[in-house]
Protein backbone atom coordinates (compact mmCIF):
# COMPACT_ATOMS: atom_id res chain seq x y z
CA UNK A 1 0.00 0.00 0.00
CA UNK A 2 0.76 3.80 0.20
CA UNK A 3 1.40 4.12 3.94
CA UNK A 4 2.58 7.52 4.70
CA UNK A 5 5.54 8.19 7.92
CA UNK A 6 3.81 8.44 11.05
CA UNK A 7 4.96 9.21 14.47
CA UNK A 8 5.08 5.65 14.79
CA UNK A 9 8.03 4.75 12.15
CA UNK A 10 10.21 7.53 14.31
CA UNK A 11 13.18 5.83 15.57
CA UNK A 12 13.59 5.02 19.53
CA UNK A 13 15.07 8.06 21.50
CA UNK A 14 15.76 8.29 25.15
CA UNK A 15 13.49 10.43 25.52
CA UNK A 16 10.55 8.22 23.97
CA UNK A 17 12.35 5.68 26.74
CA UNK A 18 11.84 7.94 29.45
CA UNK A 19 8.43 8.81 28.49
CA UNK A 20 7.22 5.14 28.65
CA UNK A 21 9.19 4.85 32.09
CA UNK A 22 6.78 7.27 33.39
CA UNK A 23 3.67 5.62 31.73
CA UNK A 24 4.45 2.46 33.09
CA UNK A 25 4.94 3.46 36.64
CA UNK A 26 2.63 5.76 36.70
CA UNK A 27 0.08 3.41 35.33
CA UNK A 28 1.28 1.39 38.69
CA UNK A 29 3.26 -1.30 36.87
CA UNK A 30 5.66 -1.20 39.54
CA UNK A 31 9.70 -0.70 39.47
CA UNK A 32 10.36 -4.23 38.11
CA UNK A 33 7.90 -4.73 35.39
CA UNK A 34 9.36 -1.51 33.97
CA UNK A 35 12.57 -2.01 34.04
CA UNK A 36 11.50 -5.51 32.42
CA UNK A 37 9.83 -4.25 29.85
CA UNK A 38 12.10 -1.13 28.52
CA UNK A 39 15.55 -3.63 29.05
CA UNK A 40 13.25 -5.87 26.93
CA UNK A 41 13.08 -3.22 24.20
CA UNK A 42 16.94 -1.84 25.28
CA UNK A 43 18.09 -5.48 24.63
CA UNK A 44 16.64 -6.01 20.99
CA UNK A 45 17.36 -2.08 20.01
CA UNK A 46 18.67 -1.68 16.42
CA UNK A 47 17.84 -5.63 15.85
CA UNK A 48 14.14 -6.55 15.42
CA UNK A 49 13.53 -2.77 17.51
CA UNK A 50 14.07 0.02 15.65
CA UNK A 51 11.08 2.34 15.72
CA UNK A 52 8.18 3.58 17.89
CA UNK A 53 6.13 0.79 16.52
CA UNK A 54 8.45 -1.99 17.20
CA UNK A 55 8.68 -0.96 20.99
CA UNK A 56 4.99 -0.82 21.22
CA UNK A 57 4.69 -4.32 19.95
CA UNK A 58 7.57 -5.44 22.68
CA UNK A 59 5.24 -4.13 25.32
CA UNK A 60 1.89 -5.60 23.65
CA UNK A 61 3.70 -8.85 23.37
CA UNK A 62 5.03 -8.69 26.84
CA UNK A 63 1.53 -7.68 28.43
CA UNK A 64 -0.27 -9.81 26.76
CA UNK A 65 1.47 -12.85 27.53
CA UNK A 66 0.23 -12.89 31.06
CA UNK A 67 -2.71 -11.00 30.91
CA UNK A 68 -4.26 -13.35 28.53
CA UNK A 69 -3.70 -16.21 30.19
CA UNK A 70 -5.72 -15.06 33.40
CA UNK A 71 -8.41 -13.87 30.80
CA UNK A 72 -10.58 -16.32 31.98
CA UNK A 73 -14.50 -15.50 33.10
CA UNK A 74 -16.18 -17.41 35.78
CA UNK A 75 -17.88 -20.64 34.33
CA UNK A 76 -20.49 -21.37 36.45
CA UNK A 77 -21.37 -25.55 37.63
CA UNK A 78 -23.31 -27.00 39.46
CA UNK A 79 -26.07 -25.56 41.73
CA UNK A 80 -25.99 -24.71 43.55
CA UNK A 81 -22.61 -22.64 42.96
CA UNK A 82 -21.29 -20.53 45.90
CA UNK A 83 -18.75 -17.64 45.56
CA UNK A 84 -17.29 -16.05 48.29
CA UNK A 85 -16.42 -12.81 47.99
CA UNK A 86 -13.06 -10.91 49.82
CA UNK A 87 -10.83 -8.38 50.03
CA UNK A 88 -9.64 -5.36 52.03
CA UNK A 89 -11.96 -2.52 53.46
CA UNK A 90 -13.94 -0.06 50.80
CA UNK A 91 -12.64 -2.46 47.82
CA UNK A 92 -15.70 -2.81 46.34
CA UNK A 93 -17.02 -6.50 47.43
CA UNK A 94 -21.11 -5.58 48.27
CA UNK A 95 -20.72 -3.76 45.04
CA UNK A 96 -20.08 -5.91 43.27
CA UNK A 97 -22.34 -8.80 44.47
CA UNK A 98 -25.16 -6.58 43.49
CA UNK A 99 -23.71 -6.28 39.96
CA UNK A 100 -23.18 -10.21 39.94
CA UNK A 101 -26.51 -11.02 41.22
CA UNK A 102 -28.38 -9.07 38.34
CA UNK A 103 -25.79 -10.21 35.61
CA UNK A 104 -26.82 -13.62 36.93
CA UNK A 105 -30.20 -13.60 37.04
CA UNK A 106 -30.79 -11.74 33.64
CA UNK A 107 -28.83 -15.49 32.97
CA UNK A 108 -32.18 -17.05 34.44
CA UNK A 109 -30.29 -17.75 37.62
CA UNK A 110 -32.13 -17.98 41.29
CA UNK A 111 -29.89 -16.12 43.37
CA UNK A 112 -29.32 -15.80 47.27
CA UNK A 113 -27.18 -13.04 48.86
CA UNK A 114 -25.78 -13.66 52.38
CA UNK A 115 -24.63 -10.59 54.46
CA UNK A 116 -21.65 -12.46 56.45
CA UNK A 117 -20.35 -9.11 56.93
CA UNK A 118 -21.98 -8.64 60.26
CA UNK A 119 -19.49 -6.01 61.63
CA UNK A 120 -19.05 -3.02 59.78
CA UNK A 121 -22.27 -0.54 60.51
CA UNK A 122 -24.99 -0.95 58.38
CA UNK A 123 -23.11 -3.35 56.25
CA UNK A 124 -26.35 -5.38 56.00
CA UNK A 125 -28.64 -2.66 55.18
CA UNK A 126 -26.23 -2.13 52.51
CA UNK A 127 -26.46 -5.86 50.95
CA UNK A 128 -30.44 -5.18 51.90
CA UNK A 129 -31.05 -2.67 49.30
CA UNK A 130 -29.07 -4.46 46.71
CA UNK A 131 -31.43 -7.09 47.55
CA UNK A 132 -34.00 -4.94 47.12
CA UNK A 133 -32.82 -3.94 43.86
CA UNK A 134 -32.15 -7.30 41.73
CA UNK A 135 -35.54 -8.29 43.87
CA UNK A 136 -33.66 -11.24 44.99
CA UNK A 137 -33.72 -12.84 47.96
CA UNK A 138 -31.12 -12.11 51.30
CA UNK A 139 -30.26 -13.82 53.98
CA UNK A 140 -29.83 -11.08 56.79
CA UNK A 141 -29.01 -11.73 60.46
CA UNK A 142 -28.78 -9.25 63.30
CA UNK A 143 -25.43 -7.35 63.80
CA UNK A 144 -22.74 -9.64 65.62
CA UNK A 145 -23.70 -12.96 64.23
CA UNK A 146 -20.80 -15.07 63.73
CA UNK A 147 -20.04 -14.69 59.96
CA UNK A 148 -19.12 -18.43 59.93
CA UNK A 149 -22.82 -19.01 61.04
CA UNK A 150 -24.11 -16.86 58.88
CA UNK A 151 -22.59 -18.23 55.84
CA UNK A 152 -22.98 -21.79 56.91
CA UNK A 153 -26.90 -20.76 57.36
CA UNK A 154 -26.80 -19.60 53.50
CA UNK A 155 -25.50 -22.35 52.11
CA UNK A 156 -27.22 -24.30 53.70
CA UNK A 157 -30.63 -22.47 53.07
CA UNK A 158 -29.84 -22.62 49.36
CA UNK A 159 -29.29 -26.07 49.30
CA UNK A 160 -32.71 -26.37 50.55
CA UNK A 161 -34.39 -24.15 48.58
CA UNK A 162 -32.83 -24.96 45.44
CA UNK A 163 -31.24 -21.34 44.99
CA UNK A 164 -28.19 -21.67 41.10
CA UNK A 165 -26.29 -18.75 43.22
CA UNK A 166 -24.84 -18.10 46.52
CA UNK A 167 -23.32 -14.62 47.03
CA UNK A 168 -21.05 -14.53 50.13
CA UNK A 169 -20.31 -11.15 51.37
CA UNK A 170 -18.07 -10.68 53.83
CA UNK A 171 -16.34 -7.98 55.75
CA UNK A 172 -13.63 -5.70 55.35
CA UNK A 173 -10.14 -6.98 56.38
CA UNK A 174 -6.33 -5.93 56.02
CA UNK A 175 -4.94 -8.86 55.00
CA UNK A 176 -2.29 -7.72 58.26
CA UNK A 177 -4.98 -8.89 60.45
CA UNK A 178 -4.22 -12.01 61.52
CA UNK A 179 -7.36 -12.53 63.64
CA UNK A 180 -9.38 -11.65 60.58
CA UNK A 181 -7.74 -13.33 58.42
CA UNK A 182 -8.56 -16.21 60.58
CA UNK A 183 -11.69 -15.53 60.62
CA UNK A 184 -12.50 -15.53 57.09
CA UNK A 185 -10.57 -18.84 56.46
CA UNK A 186 -13.33 -19.91 59.29
CA UNK A 187 -15.84 -19.22 56.99
CA UNK A 188 -14.62 -20.65 53.79
CA UNK A 189 -13.67 -24.38 56.16
CA UNK A 190 -17.18 -24.08 57.88
CA UNK A 191 -19.51 -23.66 54.23
CA UNK A 192 -17.03 -26.52 52.89
CA UNK A 193 -18.81 -28.75 55.62
CA UNK A 194 -21.84 -28.84 53.33
CA UNK A 195 -19.69 -30.43 50.39
CA UNK A 196 -17.72 -29.01 47.59
CA UNK A 197 -18.09 -24.97 48.49
CA UNK A 198 -17.12 -22.27 47.92
CA UNK A 199 -17.18 -22.66 44.13
CA UNK A 200 -15.32 -19.79 43.84
CA UNK A 201 -13.45 -17.29 46.33
CA UNK A 202 -13.13 -14.04 44.42
CA UNK A 203 -10.89 -11.43 45.35
CA UNK A 204 -12.30 -7.90 44.73
CA UNK A 205 -9.44 -5.25 44.25
CA UNK A 206 -9.43 -1.87 43.90
CA UNK A 207 -7.38 -0.54 41.04
CA UNK A 208 -6.48 2.83 42.33
CA UNK A 209 -4.30 0.95 44.77
CA UNK A 210 -0.77 0.80 44.40
CA UNK A 211 1.90 -1.78 44.56
CA UNK A 212 0.53 -2.54 48.36
CA UNK A 213 -2.48 -4.91 45.69
CA UNK A 214 0.37 -7.28 45.19
CA UNK A 215 0.83 -8.22 48.88
CA UNK A 216 -2.70 -8.57 49.39
CA UNK A 217 -3.43 -10.18 46.46
CA UNK A 218 -0.54 -13.29 47.74
CA UNK A 219 -1.83 -12.78 51.51
CA UNK A 220 -5.21 -13.62 50.42
CA UNK A 221 -4.34 -16.46 48.35
CA UNK A 222 -1.86 -18.02 50.60
CA UNK A 223 -5.20 -17.87 52.85
CA UNK A 224 -8.02 -19.07 51.34
CA UNK A 225 -6.39 -19.98 47.46
CA UNK A 226 -8.52 -17.33 45.44
CA UNK A 227 -9.88 -18.62 42.47
CA UNK A 228 -10.62 -15.37 40.60
CA UNK A 229 -10.48 -11.55 40.97
CA UNK A 230 -12.51 -8.71 40.46
CA UNK A 231 -10.79 -5.92 39.67
CA UNK A 232 -12.51 -2.41 40.65
CA UNK A 233 -13.13 1.39 40.35
CA UNK A 234 -11.81 1.07 36.95
CA UNK A 235 -13.86 3.83 35.59
CA UNK A 236 -11.49 5.86 37.18
CA UNK A 237 -8.05 7.53 35.86
CA UNK A 238 -6.27 4.87 37.68
CA UNK A 239 -4.56 1.91 35.52
CA UNK A 240 -4.54 -0.47 37.97
CA UNK A 241 -1.37 -1.65 36.17
CA UNK A 242 -0.70 -3.76 39.33
CA UNK A 243 -2.99 -6.25 37.91
CA UNK A 244 0.27 -7.22 35.54
CA UNK A 245 2.46 -8.55 38.49
CA UNK A 246 -0.01 -10.28 40.36
CA UNK A 247 -1.22 -12.24 37.26
CA UNK A 248 2.39 -12.82 36.85
CA UNK A 249 3.61 -14.09 40.14
CA UNK A 250 -0.22 -15.71 41.19
CA UNK A 251 -1.84 -17.00 37.75
CA UNK A 252 -5.23 -15.88 39.21
CA UNK A 253 -8.12 -15.60 36.85
CA UNK A 254 -9.36 -12.63 36.76
CA UNK A 255 -13.12 -12.66 36.24
CA UNK A 256 -14.75 -9.10 36.06
CA UNK A 257 -13.66 -5.50 36.11
CA UNK A 258 -15.97 -2.59 37.87
CA UNK A 259 -16.62 0.33 36.10
CA UNK A 260 -18.89 2.20 37.93
CA UNK A 261 -21.58 2.08 40.66
CA UNK A 262 -24.78 1.04 38.93
CA UNK A 263 -25.90 -2.19 38.74
CA UNK A 264 -25.04 -2.64 35.45
CA UNK A 265 -21.30 -1.19 35.59
CA UNK A 266 -19.59 -4.92 35.61
CA UNK A 267 -17.92 -6.28 32.57
CA UNK A 268 -15.76 -8.88 31.58
CA UNK A 269 -12.20 -8.85 31.35
CA UNK A 270 -10.26 -8.14 28.01
CA UNK A 271 -7.00 -8.43 28.41
CA UNK A 272 -6.22 -6.59 25.06
CA UNK A 273 -8.85 -3.46 25.81
CA UNK A 274 -6.88 -3.26 29.85
CA UNK A 275 -3.86 -2.75 27.57
CA UNK A 276 -5.07 -0.50 24.57
CA UNK A 277 -6.63 1.14 27.39
CA UNK A 278 -2.77 1.67 28.92
CA UNK A 279 -1.24 2.26 25.89
CA UNK A 280 -3.90 4.90 25.35
CA UNK A 281 -1.41 7.96 25.76
CA UNK A 282 1.33 7.15 23.46
CA UNK A 283 -0.77 5.09 20.96
CA UNK B 1 12.28 -4.22 50.13
CA UNK B 2 12.90 -2.55 53.34
CA UNK B 3 16.05 -4.43 53.79
CA UNK B 4 16.72 -4.51 49.64
CA UNK B 5 17.38 -0.84 49.80
CA UNK B 6 19.86 -0.80 53.23
CA UNK B 7 21.52 -3.58 51.45
CA UNK B 8 22.05 -1.60 48.36
CA UNK B 9 22.73 1.16 49.51
CA UNK B 10 25.27 0.15 51.92
CA UNK B 11 26.97 -1.75 49.20
CA UNK B 12 26.81 1.21 47.05
CA UNK B 13 28.70 3.35 49.68
CA UNK B 14 31.15 0.73 50.47
CA UNK B 15 33.70 2.30 48.58
CA UNK B 16 33.09 5.73 49.63
CA UNK B 17 34.32 4.32 53.62
CA UNK B 18 37.37 7.46 54.77
CA UNK B 19 35.86 9.91 52.93
CA UNK B 20 35.26 13.37 54.23
CA UNK B 21 32.83 14.52 51.24
CA UNK B 22 30.16 12.88 49.22
CA UNK B 23 31.16 12.68 45.26
CA UNK B 24 28.85 13.56 42.66
CA UNK B 25 29.55 9.62 41.98
CA UNK B 26 28.61 8.29 44.79
CA UNK B 27 25.30 10.66 44.99
CA UNK B 28 24.36 9.49 41.34
CA UNK B 29 24.24 5.67 43.09
CA UNK B 30 22.40 5.95 45.83
CA UNK B 31 19.78 8.44 44.24
CA UNK B 32 19.57 5.39 42.01
CA UNK B 33 18.46 3.25 44.58
CA UNK B 34 16.42 6.03 46.78
CA UNK B 35 14.35 6.68 43.50
CA UNK B 36 13.76 2.94 43.31
CA UNK B 37 12.64 2.88 46.63
CA UNK B 38 9.99 6.07 46.26
CA UNK B 39 8.58 4.15 43.50
CA UNK B 40 7.94 1.41 45.05
CA UNK B 41 6.64 3.37 48.13
CA UNK B 42 4.25 4.92 45.49
CA UNK B 43 5.61 7.98 45.93
CA UNK B 44 4.23 9.74 42.22
CA UNK B 45 6.87 9.39 39.11
CA UNK B 46 6.90 13.16 39.19
CA UNK B 47 7.20 13.99 42.58
CA UNK B 48 10.07 11.47 42.94
CA UNK B 49 11.81 12.83 40.04
CA UNK B 50 11.83 16.57 41.60
CA UNK B 51 13.04 15.17 44.90
CA UNK B 52 15.97 13.19 43.50
CA UNK B 53 16.71 16.59 41.83
CA UNK B 54 16.97 18.55 45.36
CA UNK B 55 18.41 15.24 46.93
CA UNK B 56 21.06 15.49 44.54
CA UNK B 57 22.11 18.83 45.45
CA UNK B 58 22.45 18.42 48.91
CA UNK B 59 24.20 15.55 48.84
CA UNK B 60 26.71 16.57 46.56
CA UNK B 61 29.64 18.00 48.19
CA UNK B 62 28.25 17.09 51.47
CA UNK B 63 30.57 16.45 54.42
CA UNK B 64 30.17 13.30 56.46
CA UNK B 65 28.70 13.89 59.44
CA UNK B 66 31.53 13.43 62.23
CA UNK B 67 29.75 10.76 64.49
CA UNK B 68 28.25 9.25 61.22
CA UNK B 69 29.59 6.86 58.68
CA UNK B 70 28.90 8.17 54.88
CA UNK B 71 26.16 5.59 54.76
CA UNK B 72 24.10 7.00 58.15
CA UNK B 73 24.56 10.58 57.14
CA UNK B 74 23.31 9.87 53.38
CA UNK B 75 19.93 8.34 54.87
CA UNK B 76 19.93 11.33 57.42
CA UNK B 77 19.84 13.47 54.91
CA UNK B 78 17.02 11.93 52.83
CA UNK B 79 15.26 11.27 55.88
CA UNK B 80 15.42 15.15 56.90
CA UNK B 81 14.34 16.02 53.16
CA UNK B 82 10.93 13.68 53.35
CA UNK B 83 10.38 14.52 56.64
CA UNK B 84 10.43 18.34 55.11
CA UNK B 85 8.09 17.86 52.59
CA UNK B 86 5.69 15.89 55.01
CA UNK B 87 5.32 19.21 56.97
CA UNK B 88 4.13 19.99 60.23
CA UNK B 89 3.45 17.63 62.86
CA UNK B 90 -0.90 17.40 62.75
CA UNK B 91 -2.76 21.11 63.49
CA UNK B 92 -5.59 20.04 65.01
CA UNK B 93 -8.24 22.33 64.34
CA UNK B 94 -8.49 26.27 65.68
CA UNK B 95 -12.59 26.79 66.22
CA UNK B 96 -12.86 30.03 66.25
CA UNK B 97 -16.78 30.04 64.95
CA UNK B 98 -19.96 28.59 66.16
CA UNK B 99 -20.95 26.27 64.41
CA UNK B 100 -17.79 25.46 63.46
CA UNK B 101 -18.41 23.33 60.01
CA UNK B 102 -16.09 20.56 58.80
CA UNK B 103 -16.98 18.34 55.03
CA UNK B 104 -14.99 15.37 54.38
CA UNK B 105 -14.58 14.37 50.69
CA UNK B 106 -13.04 12.04 48.75
CA UNK B 107 -13.10 9.30 46.20
CA UNK B 108 -15.16 6.08 46.81
CA UNK B 109 -14.26 3.50 50.15
CA UNK B 110 -11.72 6.26 51.09
CA UNK B 111 -12.88 6.11 54.55
CA UNK B 112 -15.31 9.33 55.09
CA UNK B 113 -17.68 8.00 56.57
CA UNK B 114 -15.99 6.27 58.89
CA UNK B 115 -13.58 9.22 59.45
CA UNK B 116 -16.76 11.75 60.45
CA UNK B 117 -17.27 9.34 63.23
CA UNK B 118 -13.98 9.08 64.62
CA UNK B 119 -13.20 12.74 64.14
CA UNK B 120 -16.83 13.35 66.04
CA UNK B 121 -15.46 10.73 69.12
CA UNK B 122 -12.78 13.12 68.82
CA UNK B 123 -14.04 16.71 70.00
CA UNK B 124 -16.55 14.76 72.01
CA UNK B 125 -13.61 13.69 74.32
CA UNK B 126 -12.68 17.49 73.97
CA UNK B 127 -16.50 18.82 75.21
CA UNK B 128 -17.77 19.68 71.95
CA UNK B 129 -20.93 19.17 71.08
CA UNK B 130 -20.74 17.35 67.78
CA UNK B 131 -23.33 16.95 65.04
CA UNK B 132 -23.45 14.43 62.25
CA UNK B 133 -24.68 15.05 59.22
CA UNK B 134 -25.53 12.60 56.35
CA UNK B 135 -25.42 13.80 53.16
CA UNK B 136 -24.51 11.19 50.68
CA UNK B 137 -28.15 10.04 49.43
CA UNK B 138 -26.46 7.88 46.64
CA UNK B 139 -24.73 4.69 48.50
CA UNK B 140 -26.91 1.89 49.77
CA UNK B 141 -27.28 2.58 53.43
CA UNK B 142 -24.98 5.54 53.75
CA UNK B 143 -27.01 7.35 55.56
CA UNK B 144 -27.70 4.23 57.96
CA UNK B 145 -24.00 3.52 58.64
CA UNK B 146 -23.74 7.38 59.84
CA UNK B 147 -26.86 6.58 62.01
CA UNK B 148 -25.31 3.62 63.41
CA UNK B 149 -21.80 5.27 64.32
CA UNK B 150 -23.88 8.41 65.71
CA UNK B 151 -25.52 5.99 67.95
CA UNK B 152 -22.57 4.53 69.14
CA UNK B 153 -21.05 7.85 70.25
CA UNK B 154 -24.32 8.71 71.35
CA UNK B 155 -23.92 11.87 68.89
CA UNK B 156 -27.29 13.19 66.64
CA UNK B 157 -27.18 12.38 63.12
CA UNK B 158 -28.92 14.59 60.78
CA UNK B 159 -30.56 13.30 57.80
CA UNK B 160 -33.81 14.21 55.29
CA UNK B 161 -35.09 11.91 52.74
CA UNK B 162 -36.01 13.40 49.60
CA UNK B 163 -33.62 16.24 49.45
CA UNK B 164 -30.49 17.47 47.43
CA UNK B 165 -27.50 16.86 49.53
CA UNK B 166 -26.65 20.97 49.55
CA UNK B 167 -29.92 21.36 51.29
CA UNK B 168 -29.22 18.27 53.78
CA UNK B 169 -25.91 20.32 54.56
CA UNK B 170 -28.03 23.81 54.53
CA UNK B 171 -30.95 22.81 57.16
CA UNK B 172 -28.16 20.86 59.57
CA UNK B 173 -26.69 24.24 60.43
CA UNK B 174 -30.45 25.69 61.38
CA UNK B 175 -30.67 22.46 63.33
CA UNK B 176 -26.99 22.59 64.97
CA UNK B 177 -27.81 26.29 66.12
CA UNK B 178 -31.53 25.95 67.55
CA UNK B 179 -29.91 22.71 69.65
CA UNK B 180 -26.60 23.63 70.76
CA UNK B 181 -24.26 21.95 68.46
CA UNK B 182 -21.07 23.67 67.82
CA UNK B 183 -18.95 21.50 65.74
CA UNK B 184 -20.82 20.19 62.41
CA UNK B 185 -19.42 17.61 60.41
CA UNK B 186 -21.13 16.28 57.12
CA UNK B 187 -20.51 13.36 55.26
CA UNK B 188 -19.76 13.48 51.36
CA UNK B 189 -20.84 10.48 48.85
CA UNK B 190 -17.64 9.02 47.66
CA UNK B 191 -16.94 10.49 43.90
CA UNK B 192 -14.67 10.27 41.40
CA UNK B 193 -12.46 13.68 40.65
CA UNK B 194 -13.62 13.36 36.81
CA UNK B 195 -17.33 13.30 37.53
CA UNK B 196 -17.79 17.08 36.92
CA UNK B 197 -21.62 16.39 38.02
CA UNK B 198 -20.79 15.56 41.53
CA UNK B 199 -17.56 17.89 41.43
CA UNK B 200 -20.47 20.55 41.04
CA UNK B 201 -22.37 19.30 43.97
CA UNK B 202 -19.58 19.78 46.06
CA UNK B 203 -18.76 23.55 45.20
CA UNK B 204 -22.16 24.39 45.34
CA UNK B 205 -22.58 22.37 48.97
CA UNK B 206 -19.03 24.53 49.51
CA UNK B 207 -20.85 28.20 48.33
CA UNK B 208 -23.85 26.82 50.73
CA UNK B 209 -22.34 26.17 54.07
CA UNK B 210 -19.02 27.92 53.99
CA UNK B 211 -17.23 25.04 56.08
CA UNK B 212 -14.38 25.86 58.09
CA UNK B 213 -12.71 22.73 57.27
CA UNK B 214 -12.83 20.93 53.96
CA UNK B 215 -10.83 17.57 54.56
CA UNK B 216 -9.63 15.06 51.73
CA UNK B 217 -9.78 11.88 52.45
CA UNK B 218 -7.28 9.62 50.96
CA UNK B 219 -6.77 6.06 51.45
CA UNK B 220 -2.76 5.57 51.93
CA UNK B 221 -2.73 2.68 49.79
CA UNK B 222 -3.51 4.59 47.21
CA UNK B 223 -1.29 4.46 43.84
CA UNK B 224 0.52 6.44 41.15
CA UNK B 225 -3.46 8.50 40.81
CA UNK B 226 -3.17 10.18 44.19
CA UNK B 227 -1.81 13.54 42.83
CA UNK B 228 -4.69 13.78 40.12
CA UNK B 229 -7.15 13.10 42.27
CA UNK B 230 -5.86 15.77 45.20
CA UNK B 231 -5.30 18.09 42.35
CA UNK B 232 -8.66 18.13 41.01
CA UNK B 233 -10.39 18.40 44.47
CA UNK B 234 -8.55 21.17 45.49
CA UNK B 235 -8.44 23.46 42.23
CA UNK B 236 -12.20 22.80 42.61
CA UNK B 237 -13.31 22.90 46.10
CA UNK B 238 -9.72 24.46 48.04
CA UNK B 239 -9.41 21.97 50.51
CA UNK B 240 -7.87 22.91 53.77
CA UNK B 241 -6.29 19.63 54.59
CA UNK B 242 -5.77 16.07 54.36
CA UNK B 243 -6.80 12.92 56.56
CA UNK B 244 -4.70 9.65 55.23
CA UNK B 245 -6.57 6.13 56.10
CA UNK B 246 -6.00 2.92 57.11
CA UNK B 247 -2.48 3.26 57.77
CA UNK B 248 -2.72 0.15 59.61
CA UNK B 249 -1.81 -1.45 56.44
CA UNK B 250 1.75 -2.09 55.53
CA UNK B 251 1.65 0.15 52.38
CA UNK B 252 4.57 2.17 52.92
CA UNK B 253 2.75 5.31 52.04
CA UNK B 254 3.93 6.99 49.10
CA UNK B 255 1.00 9.20 48.35
CA UNK B 256 1.45 11.32 51.39
CA UNK B 257 4.53 12.41 50.46
CA UNK B 258 3.23 13.21 46.59
CA UNK B 259 -0.53 14.80 47.75
CA UNK B 260 1.68 16.88 50.56
CA UNK B 261 3.92 17.92 47.97
CA UNK B 262 1.45 18.43 45.33
CA UNK B 263 -1.38 20.30 46.84
CA UNK B 264 0.60 21.45 49.86
CA UNK B 265 -2.00 21.32 52.40
CA UNK B 266 -1.38 20.10 56.50
CA UNK B 267 -2.17 16.57 57.00
CA UNK B 268 -4.41 16.18 60.08
CA UNK B 269 -4.59 12.57 60.90
CA UNK B 270 -4.28 9.27 59.93
CA UNK B 271 -6.67 6.38 60.15
CA UNK B 272 -5.35 3.30 61.64
CA UNK B 273 -8.18 0.96 62.26
CA UNK B 274 -11.74 0.11 62.09
CA UNK B 275 -12.50 1.41 65.55
CA UNK B 276 -13.93 4.79 65.86
CA UNK B 277 -11.43 5.05 68.30
CA UNK B 278 -8.58 4.47 65.76
CA UNK B 279 -7.71 8.00 64.55
CA UNK B 280 -3.95 9.37 65.29
CA UNK B 281 -2.05 12.46 64.83
CA UNK B 282 0.51 12.48 62.20
CA UNK B 283 4.19 12.99 62.70
CA UNK B 284 6.01 13.25 59.43
CA UNK B 285 9.18 11.83 60.76
CA UNK B 286 7.49 8.34 61.50
CA UNK B 287 6.19 8.51 58.21
CA UNK B 288 9.35 9.88 56.22
CA UNK B 289 11.23 6.30 57.66
CA UNK B 290 8.03 4.29 56.75
CA UNK B 291 7.90 5.53 53.00
CA UNK B 292 12.11 4.89 53.35
CA UNK B 293 11.63 1.77 54.92
CA UNK B 294 14.69 2.56 57.07
CA UNK B 295 13.32 3.01 60.40
CA UNK B 296 15.74 0.80 62.30
CA UNK B 297 18.73 2.78 61.00
CA UNK B 298 17.15 6.08 61.50
CA UNK B 299 16.57 4.95 65.17
CA UNK B 300 20.78 4.30 65.35
CA UNK B 301 21.52 7.78 63.19
CA UNK B 302 18.76 9.31 66.06
CA UNK B 303 21.08 7.83 69.00
CA UNK B 304 24.50 9.04 67.58
N1 LIG C 1 -16.45 4.39 40.73
C1 LIG C 1 -16.64 3.14 41.20
N2 LIG C 1 -17.00 2.98 42.49
C2 LIG C 1 -17.19 1.73 42.93
C3 LIG C 1 -16.98 0.59 42.13
N3 LIG C 1 -17.24 -0.51 42.89
C4 LIG C 1 -17.59 -0.05 44.11
N4 LIG C 1 -17.58 1.30 44.15
C5 LIG C 1 -17.87 2.21 45.28
O1 LIG C 1 -16.86 2.01 46.26
C6 LIG C 1 -17.40 2.20 47.56
C7 LIG C 1 -17.13 0.97 48.40
O2 LIG C 1 -17.85 -0.11 47.86
P1 LIG C 1 -18.40 -1.32 48.73
O3 LIG C 1 -19.07 -2.26 47.80
O4 LIG C 1 -19.15 -0.81 49.88
O5 LIG C 1 -17.02 -1.91 49.20
P2 LIG C 1 -16.76 -3.09 50.22
O6 LIG C 1 -15.53 -3.78 49.77
O7 LIG C 1 -17.98 -3.90 50.38
O8 LIG C 1 -16.47 -2.25 51.54
P3 LIG C 1 -16.38 -2.82 53.06
O9 LIG C 1 -17.45 -3.83 53.20
O10 LIG C 1 -16.55 -1.61 53.91
O11 LIG C 1 -15.01 -3.40 53.18
C8 LIG C 1 -18.88 2.49 47.35
O12 LIG C 1 -19.06 3.90 47.34
C9 LIG C 1 -19.16 1.92 45.98
O13 LIG C 1 -20.24 2.57 45.36
C10 LIG C 1 -16.56 0.78 40.76
O14 LIG C 1 -16.33 -0.14 39.98
N5 LIG C 1 -16.39 2.09 40.37
N1 LIG D 1 -8.38 -0.95 58.49
C1 LIG D 1 -8.95 0.25 58.36
N2 LIG D 1 -10.15 0.32 57.78
C2 LIG D 1 -10.72 1.53 57.65
C3 LIG D 1 -10.12 2.72 58.10
N3 LIG D 1 -10.95 3.75 57.83
C4 LIG D 1 -12.04 3.21 57.22
N4 LIG D 1 -11.92 1.87 57.11
C5 LIG D 1 -12.81 0.88 56.49
O1 LIG D 1 -12.85 1.15 55.10
C6 LIG D 1 -14.12 0.82 54.57
C7 LIG D 1 -14.68 2.03 53.87
O2 LIG D 1 -14.93 3.03 54.85
P1 LIG D 1 -16.11 4.08 54.71
O3 LIG D 1 -16.02 4.99 55.87
O4 LIG D 1 -17.38 3.41 54.44
O5 LIG D 1 -15.61 4.83 53.40
P2 LIG D 1 -16.31 5.99 52.59
O6 LIG D 1 -15.25 6.87 52.06
O7 LIG D 1 -17.36 6.63 53.42
O8 LIG D 1 -16.99 5.16 51.41
P3 LIG D 1 -18.07 5.68 50.35
O9 LIG D 1 -19.06 6.49 51.13
O10 LIG D 1 -18.63 4.44 49.74
O11 LIG D 1 -17.31 6.51 49.36
C8 LIG D 1 -14.94 0.34 55.74
O12 LIG D 1 -14.84 -1.07 55.77
C9 LIG D 1 -14.24 0.94 56.94
O13 LIG D 1 -14.44 0.17 58.10
C10 LIG D 1 -8.81 2.61 58.72
O14 LIG D 1 -8.18 3.59 59.13
N5 LIG D 1 -8.29 1.35 58.81
MG1 LIG E 1 -19.02 -4.44 52.08
MG1 LIG F 1 -19.38 6.95 53.03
Amino acid sequence: GDEKETPKDKPITDSYLEQLEELLITSDFGVSVTQRIIEEINSNMGGSVKTIRDAEFVIRKILLSVLESVEKPLYIKGSPFVILVVGINGSGKTTTIGKLASLYQERGKSVLLVAADTFRAAAIEQLQEWAIRNSCDILAPSPKTDPAAVAYDGVHKAIAKNYDIVLVDTAGRLHTQKHLMEEVKKIKRVIGKLGNYPNEVLLVLDSTIGQNALIQAKEFNNALDVSGVVLTKLDSTSKGGIIFAISQDLKIPIRYIGMGEKIDDLKAFVARDFIESLLNPIA
Amino acid sequence: MFEDLEAKLANALKKIKGQALITEQDALEVLKNIKFALLEADVNYKVVKEIEQELKEKLVGKQIEKNLTPFQTIVDTVHKELTQVLGAESSTFVINSKPFIVMLVGIQGSGKTTTCAKLARLLKSKGRQALLVACDIYRPAAVKQLQTLGKQLDIPVFSKENTKPQDIALESLEYAKSNGRDIVIIDTAGRLQIDEQLMQELVVMKNTVQPNEILLVVDSMIGQEAVNIAKKFNDDIGISGLIFTKMDADARGGALLSIKRIVGKPIKFIGVGEKISDLEQFYPDRIASRILGMGDILTLIEQA
